[in-house]
C-alpha cells in the first residue's frame, strides 16, 4: 500500500495554546552527564527582523553519543537526559535551552561510510505563522575538530557551512547563540530530510 | 548489529512549498535556496517517543476540561494514524488546538471581536491505541477573519501536531470539515497543489461515530511518512 501523506499546513499564530504545555526547553537537567551547555537560538526573517511567533524543536543524542529511542542499537541511556525539547520564542525572536553538548553518532549514511562517525550536532525543527512545512536543519559547534570530518557538513557548500555552526557567546562560559535566518542574504542552510 | 532503515520520501505535489505567494506571511519567512539532501542517519530515523503516558481523559475531551459545558456544536473527532505504507502508528502524541464555537482563540494575540468561552480552553492531547486509533471530542470551531488579504477568513479547522516515530516523521498539520465554503479562497488550505492530497485534510462526517442525541461523529486519518523497503545494514 502507498496513501498519500497528509500535507503539512502552518503552525499559525496560536500554537501556544496547544504546544507549549508539555514541553520546555530542558533536554537535560543538571544531573545529566556531559558538559552542560545553555544554547540561545534567534529565529529571523529575510528583513532580518526578529520571529516572535516561532516555535523551535530540538532533539539530540546524550554525551556518549546515544539517542533515546528503541532504534538507537545502544541501549543504556542517561536517565537525567531527555534529548528533546520545545520553546517558542520570545519577542526578541529568542528560544533558550538548557542541554548538554552532544556526543558523536554514526554516520549510517550509507554503507561506504560504516565506521565513520558525525560531529556533535543538534537537530531542529523551526515552525512559525508564515511557514507552511517544517524547516529542519543541524546545529554544530564552530571550532570543533570534528567538524572536518563530518559526512553531513560535507553535502553543505563549502561557503555556507557556517550558517550551521553555533558561536560561543561572548564571555559566558558555556553558553552558545545559534542564529536562524529562514531567508535573506544570511539565509542558513535547510535540509531536505 | 542494527540496521537503520531511511523513511520514504514525500511527492513535491503532496506537500506545500515553503513559498506560496497568496499566503503573504510565507514571502519573507520561505527559504530562497535550495534544500540540502540529507540521506538519513541514526539522527534522522530516531525520535522523542519517551513520557507520552501520563494524559488524562479531560485531556482528550475538551468539553471536559472546566466547571461547565462549552457553548456550541459537540462533535467527536475520531481516525487512525497511519505510516505511508499502511501500518498504524500505535502509543503516537497527537496534540490539538483550536478556536472555540465563536471562532475565537484563547491566545493573548487573537483580536478577533468574538466571545471567548470561560468553559473552553481549545487545546487536547491524545496517544494512539495499540491500532493506532484516536479519539477526541471537542465543540466545532468557528471560521475568524484574518489579514492576509481583504475579506479574507480561515475555515474552520483544528490543528494537529504529531512527532509520529523519528525526526523524519515530525508533522504539523490542520483539519478541516467537509464542503466549507471557504476552501476555495483559504490561501492555507490552497498552498497544497495536489487535490487528493488537499482532500487527505478535510474530515469526513460519519454517522457510524455520530452518537444519537449527543455528537456529530468527524472521521479523520492522518498518514505519516512510513519507511522504505530496503534497510542499510550498519
Amino acid at each position: 500500500m502507498d496513501l498519500i501523506p497528509s500535507p503539512s499546513q502552518t503552525v499559525g499564530p496560536f500554537f501556544h495554546l496547544g504546544l507549549t504545555a508539555m514541553f520546555d526547553g530542558i533536554l537535560a537537567t543538571p544531573d545529566a552527564k556531559g558538559e552542560h551547555i545553555r544554547l540561545i537560538c534567534r529565529v529571523f526573517d529575510g528583513d532580518g527582523v526578529p520571529v516572535p511567533d516561532a516555535m523551535i524543536e530540538l532533539w539530540q543524542a546524550d554525551a556518549e553519543g546515544k539517542y533515546h529511542h528503541p532504534d538507537d542499537p545502544h541501549k543504556t541511556i542517561d536517565p537525567a537526559f531527555r534529548g528533546f525539547g520545545r520553546v517558542a520564542s520570545s519577542e526578541d525572536g529568542s528560544c533558550v535551552f538548557e542541554t548538554i553538548r552532544p556526543g558523536r553518532v554514526p554516520s549510517l549514511l550509507a554503507p561506504n561510510l560504516k565506521g565513520t562517525l558525525q560531529a556533535p550536532h543538534l537537530n531542529i525543527s523551526v515552525f512559525a505563522r508564515g511557514v507552511l512545512k517544517r524547516l529542519a536543519t543541524r546545529i554544530y559547534f564552530s571550532g570543533d575538530p570534528a567538524n572536518a570530518e563530518d559526512p553531513v557538513l560535507a553535502l553543505v557548500p563549502a561557503d555556507r557551512r557556517d550558517t550551521l555552526m553555533a558561536q560561543p557567546n561572548g564571555e559566558h562560559p558555556g553558553s552558545w547563540k545559534f542564529d536562524v535566518h529562514l531567508c535573506g542574504e544570511h539565509e542558513t542552510v535547510f535540509f531536505d530530510v | 548489529m542494527a540496521n537503520v532503515t531511511p523513511y520514504r520520501r514525500h511527492a513535491l505535489s503532496s506537500q506545500p512549498s515553503s513559498l506560496y505567494e497568496p499566503y503573504r506571511s510565507t514571502v519573507r519567512r520561505a527559504p530562497s535556496k535550495p534544500l540540502v539532501f540529507l540521506p538519513h542517519t541514526i539522527s534522522e530515523v530516531t525520535g522523542p517517543v519517551y513520557g507520552h503516558s501520563d494524559l488524562s481523559e479531560s485531556d482528550s475531551d475538551l468539553t471536559r476540561q472546566h466547571s461547565g459545558e462549552p457553548l456550541g456544536e459537540r462533535i467527536i473527532v475520531s481516525g487512525r494514524v497511519l505510516d505511508d505504507n499502511g501500518h498504524p502508528l500505535p502509543h503516537t502524541l497527537i496534540e490539538i488546538w483550536q478556536a472555540n464555537a465563536a471562532g475565537r482563540y484563547l491566545h493573548v494575540k487573537d483580536n478577533h471581536p468574538a466571545p471567548l468561552d470561560p468553559n473552553f480552553t481549545g487545546a487536547g492531547r491524545a496517544l494512539t491505541d495499540a491500532n493506532g486509533f484516536y479519539k477526541f471530542v471537542t465543540v466545532k470551531p468557528g471560521a475568524y477573519p484574518w489579514k492576509n488579504h481583504p475579506n479574507a477568513w480561515r475555515p474552520a479547522h483544528i490543528h494537529f501536531s504529531l512527532l509520529g516515530p523519528a525526526f523524519a516523521t515530525r508533522l504539523i498539520t490542520q483539519m478541516y470539515f467537509p464542503g466549507d465554503p471557504l476552501f476555495a479562497f483559504d490561501p492555507i488550505f490552497q498552498s497544497v497543489p495536489d487535490e487528493k492530497a488537499r482532500e487527505r485534510l478535510i474530515a469526513r462526517f460519519d454517522l457510524e461515530t455520530t452518537q444519537p442525541e449527543w455528537a456529530l461523529g468527524y472521521q479523520f486519518n492522518i498518514v505519516l511518512r512510513g519507511r522504505e523497503a530496503t534497510p542499510f545494514e550498519t
